[in-house]
């Protein structure tokens, strides 16, 4: 991944054949389903045809209110963003605060990270019941572990002469954490919250799915059951395509926080 | 670490702190338990939840349905694994193609993959192959992308001594490129048993009739708040460890990490 910060050389003719290879490569397979559902050999009642789908692109944003429930997702996104970052950094530096608790607790914080916590979502529903919070509380409980790690190991990597500098100004334990220690880890921490945002977006989508509540995920559920296949195929990839545009966004935001090596 | 003879001594308040801090957490659910500010069963008592894991855990019924999923599971990772590798090799040993197509694993990795779960049961069925085929879909790009990066990794000269032996294709990938990408491969496999797991089971949260996913939402749907706690808790307790099983089997302690 981090092979792709590093792309500075400027792209040569060999890149240029190579990225339209993959272009042509998707438009090729598209034509190639298309020609296999026309001629019937594809079922067309389970594979649509890609044209259709295209073509029903702008029945569903019309008629399903894409711009509203792209917005309630995006919503509830930001909501558990601006969770995980309030107790996502407040928990990472209270736990590098106290080496004790950090001890204690790292090792339970990394295990939480590789459990399946969106199973935990039938208990959402009890708490919370059906309703944007479960989905908001989900995105951010499976998105936590990365960032309270990544807070740690961004303050616990801060360069030893920094914190020597801060040391020989004689700045008190709150100018130090404030001048030198967050401001050293904060692409470190920025890699948490982008991992952590990338979960959230997920588990908020996929909930919506499941729940059959709320935006983006809600709309492939409904369209399914109504058995419009093309929508339903239609409703995919819009929500790819809005996973991607989401990526590549936060992608370019921590490239400009990195600091120049 | 471990011949630091103060690091034995730092075990016990670190040990401690954890025992007090379950003890807290345990005494807090007890009192919320019987506290009546929630619903009652939301929070159940601890004893409760200990019934629900013995009834669960003592259960014939319980067996074949963690075998269901199980076998989902490792079919999801068998197929996926296996795809995602062979098309992480060709993009690591090949640039050109690498240019081409690994922008678009990239990222289309991450995006959720539970939505793609209607066009499996249209595909596949209702059965536990739609869920073998979501359990895939998510576990084929953490491997291919890892398995790809890893690939690119591998030390130049390892590839020089294999050419001057005049290694052929196979030797090479069985002798030099496989060994060398033990450590990518296992962390692909680990990214993708837990992608595959999460797949398999939400699949089953949402439509089937076995399966650990459909033990939970079935307590969910009758209201079994014990049974439900029971299984999460096995869940979790059998995914962390396989998790860490596959990361000790594959020597990822002895690496550091990227």
């Amino acid at each position: 991944m981090s092979a792709r910060g590093a792309s500075v050389i400027p792209p040569n003719i060999g890149d240029y054949m190579s990225a339209l290879l993959g272009v042509f490569s998707l438009v090729l397979f598209f034509l190639m389903i298309e020609a296999l559902v026309q001629t019937g050999v594809i079922n067309r009642f389970i594979i649509p045809a890609p044209s259709e789908v295209i073509g029903s692109f702008w029945r569903v944003i019309r008629e399903e209110n894409v711009l509203g429930r792209f917005l309630l997702t995006a919503s509830e996104c930001l909501t558990a963003g601006v969770m995980l970052t309030v107790f996502g950094i407040a928990g990472g530096v209270l736990m590098h605060r106290f080496k004790l608790l950090q001890q204690a607790c790292e090792t339970w914080v990394a295990a939480m990270a590789s459990a399946p916590i969106v199973l935990m979502y039938p208990l959402f529903l009890v708490i919370f019941g059906r309703s944007a919070w479960t989905i908001i509380m989900m995105g951010f409980i499976a998105a936590l572990p990365p960032v309270i790690l990544k807070t740690i190991e961004g303050i616990s990597s801060t360069r030893k002469v920094l914190v020597n500098v801060g040391r020989s100004f004689n700045l008190t334990a709150t100018q130090q954490f404030w001048k030198i220690l967050f401001p050293a880890a904060l692409p470190t921490i920025f890699v948490g919250l982008r991992l952590g945002l990338i979960f959230a977006l997920i588990n908020i989508v996929g909930v919506e799915f499941l729940i059959n509540f709320g935006g983006l995920g809600q709309l492939i559920n409904e369209l399914a059951e109504r058995y419009d296949l093309a929508g339903t195929y239609a409703a995919i990839c819009f929500v790819i395509l809005v996973s991607i545009v989401f990526f590549m966004a936060l992608e370019k935001a921590e490239r400009w926080l990195r600091p120049v090596e | 670490m471990t011949q630091d003879p103060a690091a034995t001594l730092r075990i016990g308040p670190v040990g401690l702190l954890r025992v007090a801090i379950m003890l807290v957490l345990l005494t807090v659910w007890e009192l919320l338990a019987h506290s009546g500010w929630l619903y009652r069963d939301v929070v159940p008592s601890l004893l409760a939840i200990s019934r629900a894991l013995l009834d669960l855990l003592s259960g014939r019924d319980y067996y074949f349905h963690l075998g269901v999923t199980a076998a989902e599971i490792l079919a999801a990772l068998g197929i996926g694994g296996f795809c995602g590798m062979i098309v992480g090799i060709a993009l690591g040993a090949n640039p050109f193609l690498s240019n081409a197509f690994e922008s678009l694993l990239y990222y289309l990795g991450p995006t959720p993959k539970i939505i793609f779960f209607p066009i499996m049961i249209m595909w596949f069925g209702v059965g536990p192959e739609s869920k073998v085929a979501l359990g895939t879909l998510s576990c084929f790009f953490p491997v291919a992308l890892s398995v790809a990066a890893g690939m690119r990794g591998i030390d130049r000269v390892l590839i020089r001594v294999g050419n001057s032996f005049r290694a052929n294709s196979w030797q090479m990938v069985t002798k030099i490129y496989l060994p060398a990408m033990r450590h990518p491969i296992i962390n692909g496999v680990r990214l993708g048993l837990g992608v595959a797991l999460i797949g398999t089971l939400l699949a089953e949260t949402k439509l089937s009739n076995k399966g650990i996913g459909f033990l939970i939402i079935n307590a969910y749907s009758t209201f079994d708040m014990p049974r439900m706690y029971a299984n999460l808790i096995v869940l979790f307790v059998l995914a962390i460890g396989a998790n860490a099983l596959v990361g000790r089997f594959g020597g990822l302690h002895t690496i550091k990490r990227l």
